[in-house]
């Protein structure tokens, strides 16, 4: 029941957001020219990690509005939420 | 001679002896009074005996007199609204109330499964493991037994009458739980203005104060309790919620209560909900949520009569019920010798104090001494006498280093046996929050200690013991968490409470030793409510367990409806000490949501029946009803599946409407496609980029069907694209996938090309779409329409017109799901009955008829359209299905060019779509998804090729037909494939996937 900053709306419930995954995935340019386990890398492999980590998200039941997340994947602290093309924030002192 | 003792205490206690209240156990009538809880009706009417333990149906009766107890759950009320394992001890008394005892059979006096206890050495820990687990495949026997046997109750077989609402809630502070230390942090916070919620389980705020009989300033500490709270209802941003438990401490500092509203009744008032969810969103939370106080481990501590001592001094100080006329009690330390002072101040003979302490001194012990209370100390109960209820008790002293106490044995006849081995700080909800918990060696106690939320506790919660200690830590958490919220706030004055006499430390003795080793002669009960034995833990620990969550799960301690408030701590005592460590090393169980058992009424709150799901209606749908249509789910949609006639089953319903739709027209709704408007200069880069194929080129009032791929090449959707303007083209999507195809055209546009113009809408239900199909399709539109040139020519296969049928604004667009000569006509969707009625009308000549979801299901087939999810499965390419000509690899780029190329979708053996063409005169269809083989004679487990994804009575060609996906399919035509069923092997031959009018001359036409 996390409580979500969307960057257009504001604090909302968890509810009417969706997860979508790991974000800063950049989409290959050169995918044509790459081998296929390093477009399997960019398809298929996502970080599972146990402390901070960039989230998308969509406020799907609300502006229907995808931006980007720093969440703690214990605490669930949300550190941060921001619009896509901004700069991501650093990762909190002292954590991974 | 002495007037007769009556256990209901003729004054004292907050219950309305003027409002007598009836209620019914067991069949058997009783009474009491406003103000008592079920519990404190029964022992007041001398009722000791009110349930059969879980495993061994021993006799057992009120232990505790709050959310901890392990015995006393009863079935309450009847029939309809009938509630299993509801504790006695917090079910408020009302006029009529009936309840019953569970875990019996045929009575409670006489129970069969009693048994169990003669038994008992062939029940060990990790019975059920040891035991059912042979021989395989048994279990569905066992099981049928063990619940008769273990049963907790039965839940209703009628559907809930009443009704339960959900409310969201913000606040500045929550305050959990309304005893001294809560109704000062409260009137803290309140004070300071802040927006305070105080929730409390009881029905009436007060805590401990309403039956400890403590003073604040000299006058009754209620009185106090009573000024505060009219303090806090004065003030307008307080809300307090008696009867509401605070149940769950989930992320971000939101909690889940409950709150009973109307469970204090025979039913709800009308329009009254039952119960209301409460899911609070509070920037601080301060726990002030109490302590359990925590039995002693002796041996058969389970006998009705053996009880908390604090509880037996709450019966008495809240309900003027004594829960017995002579008692014994047991202790390990200074604080239950209040409990034994009250008693005997209320009357009840006390025979004698038995504390485990050696030399156990302090005012406590003095002022029972002074009353001439006999005080034996370094002297344990070593055992306890009676049946259905208790009758004595052995004591003997304790021997240093010695498992057993066998010397000065002497014996006690008691009726009542309070036993107190500490308190246990209420930490459940801290825990939830994700704070951190730490060991108290002095108290045997763990306590909360890092908070990772916005969190306080406060009180005896905190480990505070003392009512001037409580208060004061409370008003300091209640002020610092409104002064955390920006408000500016100091701890209120406080009431002086009574001094505090000094304490002695307390003895912990996990076990205590009777005459035999532990598990010899009786039994020492840890977890009553499962059964679980000191020896069974032990067992448990020398057969290897050593995690605390492994012995949970294989002792069952901990377990069940009271989740082990009374046990928890002495197991994992029991636990380190049997595994020579320290109980911080063993640790807790996770303490997880709900701290009680919360109804499923309440979780589900309106959402229930018609409202679980919404339903999506087209507008077309009163009609489909009327016409008496057979309807299918199509996630929300409901579609008509087919229009049975009088007499007609499905199969004969379905017939009339191929034909129809082949031979003369037919008409459909098909108003629930997915539907995206795309508009902006940057649209057709845009298509080009989510779709295989190309539409820069396509031309204005031109349709193209299309497949989008995910990026690892498989097909997501597919659908017909038309070019409404240069910027502006209309998608349609399948029915069900219209959501996700949206919110995935959305993640590219606004985080992967965030420079191109466009912008997305769903119209999906701004439009109705009333298909004709047919040979005389075209008739039938002539009949509508003047200002549309419906000649070939001019309005070609795969092109729209625009103009005005039967009066109304359309969009009419030639395209075909069929194989027939097709329209789709597009409306308002306010004008879609009327466009349909008006169809109705005009084709009545040409016999119109309305075909269904399974008669488009049987055209499409025949012509071989794929539908996606029934012959895709999220590992099918474009290229599998046939389709190649669709993928444009010419574009430098679009969503899953580089994933076709990955080496696995190239292999030619992959799945294929093909036709499948039974034998002459087959006429059953095969089942869809039977897997297909080469060899019908080959050895199990045979070789798959692959399976039927459609299969159908096709009535064009008389004969069953199927679509499948078969390795290597497009080299197989013509080869036989079998398809081994349960009472046949059929024989199929791989054909082209389209079985009527391959050249296209009819949709053409
Ligand atoms: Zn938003």
């Amino acid at each position: 029941m996390l409580l979500i900053h969307c960057p257009w709306c504001g604090p909302r419930e968890e509810v009417e957001f969706r997860c979508g995954g790991q974000g800063h995935i950049a989409r290959p340019a050169d995918a044509m020219d790459i081998s296929d386990a390093e477009y399997a890398r960019y398809l298929f492999m996502r970080t599972n990690p146990k402390g901070w980590h960039y989230e998308r998200w969509n406020h799907v039941h609300g502006c229907r509005r995808w931006f980007n997340a720093l969440r703690h994947t214990v605490t669930h602290e949300i550190r941060a939420t921001y619009r896509p093309g901004e700069k991501k924030p650093p990762l909190p002192d002292g954590t991974t | 001679m002495t007037a007769p003792f009556d256990l209901r205490r003729p004054e004292g206690g907050r219950i309305d002896r003027a409002r007598a209240m009836r209620f019914v156990f067991d069949g058997a009538g009783y009474s009491g009074y406003a103000g008592d809880t079920l519990a404190s009706a029964l022992l007041a009417n001398g009722v000791r005996l009110v349930a059969r333990s879980f495993k061994y149906h021993r006799p057992r009766g009120i232990a505790t007199a709050g959310a901890e107890e392990p015995n006393a759950l009863v079935q309450l009320r009847g029939n309809a609204r009938s509630e299993p394992n509801i504790r006695a001890t917090q079910v408020e008394l009302y006029d009529g109330l009936v309840a019953a005892s569970q875990n019996r059979w045929p009575s409670l006096e006489l129970d069969l499964g009693a048994l169990n206890s003669v038994f008992a050495k062939l029940l060990p820990a990790g019975f059920y493991y040891k035991t059912f687990m042979w021989p395989p495949g048994f279990w569905h026997f066992y099981e049928r037994l063990v619940r008769r046997m273990a049963g907790m109750g039965r839940a209703a077989d009628a559907s809930d009458p009443d009704r339960y609402d959900h409310r969201w809630a913000h606040c500045d502070v929550l305050v959990v739980g309304a005893g001294p230390s809560g109704l000062a942090a409260a009137l803290a916070a309140g004070r300071a203005g802040a927006r305070v919620i105080l929730c409390d389980e009881q029905a009436e705020p007060g805590g401990s104060l309403l039956g400890s009989g403590a003073t604040l300033d000299g006058a009754p500490a209620m009185q106090w309790a009573g000024a505060v709270l009219a303090e806090l209802g004065a003030l307008p941003d307080v809300t307090v919620l008696p009867r509401t438990t605070a149940f769950g401490y989930y992320d971000h500092n939101a909690l889940g209560l409950v709150e009973r509203v109307a469970d204090h009744a025979a039913e709800p008032l009308p329009g009254q909900p039952r119960q209301r969810l409460w899911l609070v969103r509070a920037r601080q939370v301060v726990l002030a949520t109490g302590a359990i106080e925590r039995p002693l481990v002796f041996r058969d501590n389970d006998r009705p009569g053996v009880m908390l001592a604090d509880a037996a001094r709450t019966y008495l100080g809240r309900y003027a019920v004594a829960c017995g006329r002579r008692a014994v009690l047991f202790t390990n330390n200074d604080h239950a010798y209040d409990a034994a002072l009250a008693l005997h101040a209320g009357g009840v003979d006390l025979a004698a104090i038995v504390d485990l302490r050696a030399e156990p001194g302090g005012l406590r012990v003095d002022a029972a001494r002074a009353r001439g209370l006999r005080v034996i100390a370094g002297r344990a109960v070593t055992a306890t006498h009676g049946r259905s209820s208790v009758t004595g008790v052995d004591i003997a002293r304790l021997q240093e280093g010695s498992d057993l106490a066998v010397l000065d044995r002497e014996s006690i006849a008691c009726d009542l046996v309070l036993n107190s081995g500490g308190w246990t700080p209420s930490v459940h909800l801290f825990s939830q929050s994700g704070g951190r918990l730490r060991y108290d060696e002095a108290t045997g106690a763990f306590l909360p200690g890092r908070a990772v939320q916005a969190v306080r506790a406060a009180g005896s919660c905190n480990g505070a013991v003392a009512l001037k200690d409580c208060l004061k830590q409370g008003a300091a958490a209640g002020a610092a968490a409104a002064g955390d919220c920006g408000f500016a706030a100091a701890p209120p004055a406080l009431p002086a409470a009574e001094p505090e006499p000094e304490s002695a430390p307390m003895r912990l003795l996990w076990v205590v030793p009777s005459d035999a080793p532990v598990g010899h002669k009786g039994k020492h009960f840890v977890d009553l409510q499962n059964d679980v034995t000191a020896a069974d833990l032990r067992l448990a620990a020398r057969e290897g367990y050593r995690s605390v969550e492994h012995l949970k799960r294989y002792t069952t301690t901990g377990m069940g409806t009271d989740q082990g408030k009374t046990s928890n701590l002495a197991a994992l005592a029991i636990l380190a000490e049997a595994t020579g460590r320290e109980i911080p090393a063993v640790g807790t169980t996770t303490f997880r949501p709900p701290y009680t058992p919360v109804a499923m009424g309440a979780l589900t709150g309106r959402t229930v029946g018609a409202l679980l799901d919404p339903a999506r209606w087209t507008p077309i749908h009163r009609w489909h009803v009327r016409a008496g249509a057979v309807f299918e789910n199509v996630g929300q949609w409901q579609r008509a599946r087919y229009y049975p006639q009088a007499g007609e089953d499905m199969h004969r319903a379905l017939a009339r409407e191929l034909h129809a739709a082949r031979n003369a027209v037919g008409i459909f709704d098909a108003s629930t496609l997915g539907k995206i408007d795309v508009k902006g200069p940057d649209a057709a880069r845009f298509l080009d980029l989510v779709y295989t194929n190309s539409w820069s080129k396509l031309g204005i009032g031109r349709c193209r069907y299309g497949f989008m791929l995910r990026e690892d090449g498989y097909v997501f959707d597919d659908g017909v694209t038309t070019r409404l303007a240069d910027d502006h083209f209309l998608v349609s999507t399948t029915t069900g996938n219209a959501a996700p195809v949206l919110s995935w055209l959305e993640d590219l546009l606004q985080m992967e090309w965030t420079e191109l113009k466009v912008r997305l809408t769903s119209v999906t239900e701004e439009y109705a779409v009333v298909t004709l199909s047919g040979p005389f399709a075209r008739r039938v539109l002539t009949e509508l329409t003047a200002d549309i040139d419906l000649e070939p020519k001019a309005f070609p296969f795969m092109s729209l017109s625009h103009g005005t049928v039967a009066g109304i604004a359309a969009r009419v667009f030639r395209v075909s799901f069929t194989g027939e000569l097709s329209y789709e006509v597009q409306v308002k969707a306010s004008y879609g009955l009327a466009l349909w009625n008006a169809c109705m009308e005009a084709g009545e000549k040409y016999g119109i008829t309305p075909y269904g979801t399974e008669a488009m299901h049987v055209l499409r087939a025949e012509k071989g359209y794929v539908i996606v999810g029934q012959e895709t499965d999220g590992t099918v390419t474009p290229y599998d299905l046939g389709m190649g000509w669709i993928v444009n690899d010419n574009k430098p780029d679009f969503i899953g060019k580089r994933g076709l190329r990955r080496a696995d979708l190239q292999r030619p053996d992959r799945k294929q779509l093909v036709g499948l063409r039974l034998e002459a005169g087959e006429r059953r269809k095969l089942p869809e998804g039977a897997h297909l083989v080469a060899d019908r004679d080959a050895v199990p487990p045979m070789p798959m090729l692959g399976h039927v994804t459609s299969s159908y009575w096709s009535v064009a060609l008389d004969a069953p037909i199927a679509l499948a996906m078969i390795k290597g399919g497009r080299a197989r035509m013509g080869e036989t494939v079998y398809a081994p069923l349960p009472d046949r092997v059929a024989a199929a031959t791989v054909v082209e996937p389209c079985f009527w009018d391959p050249e296209g001359k009819r949709l053409h036409g």
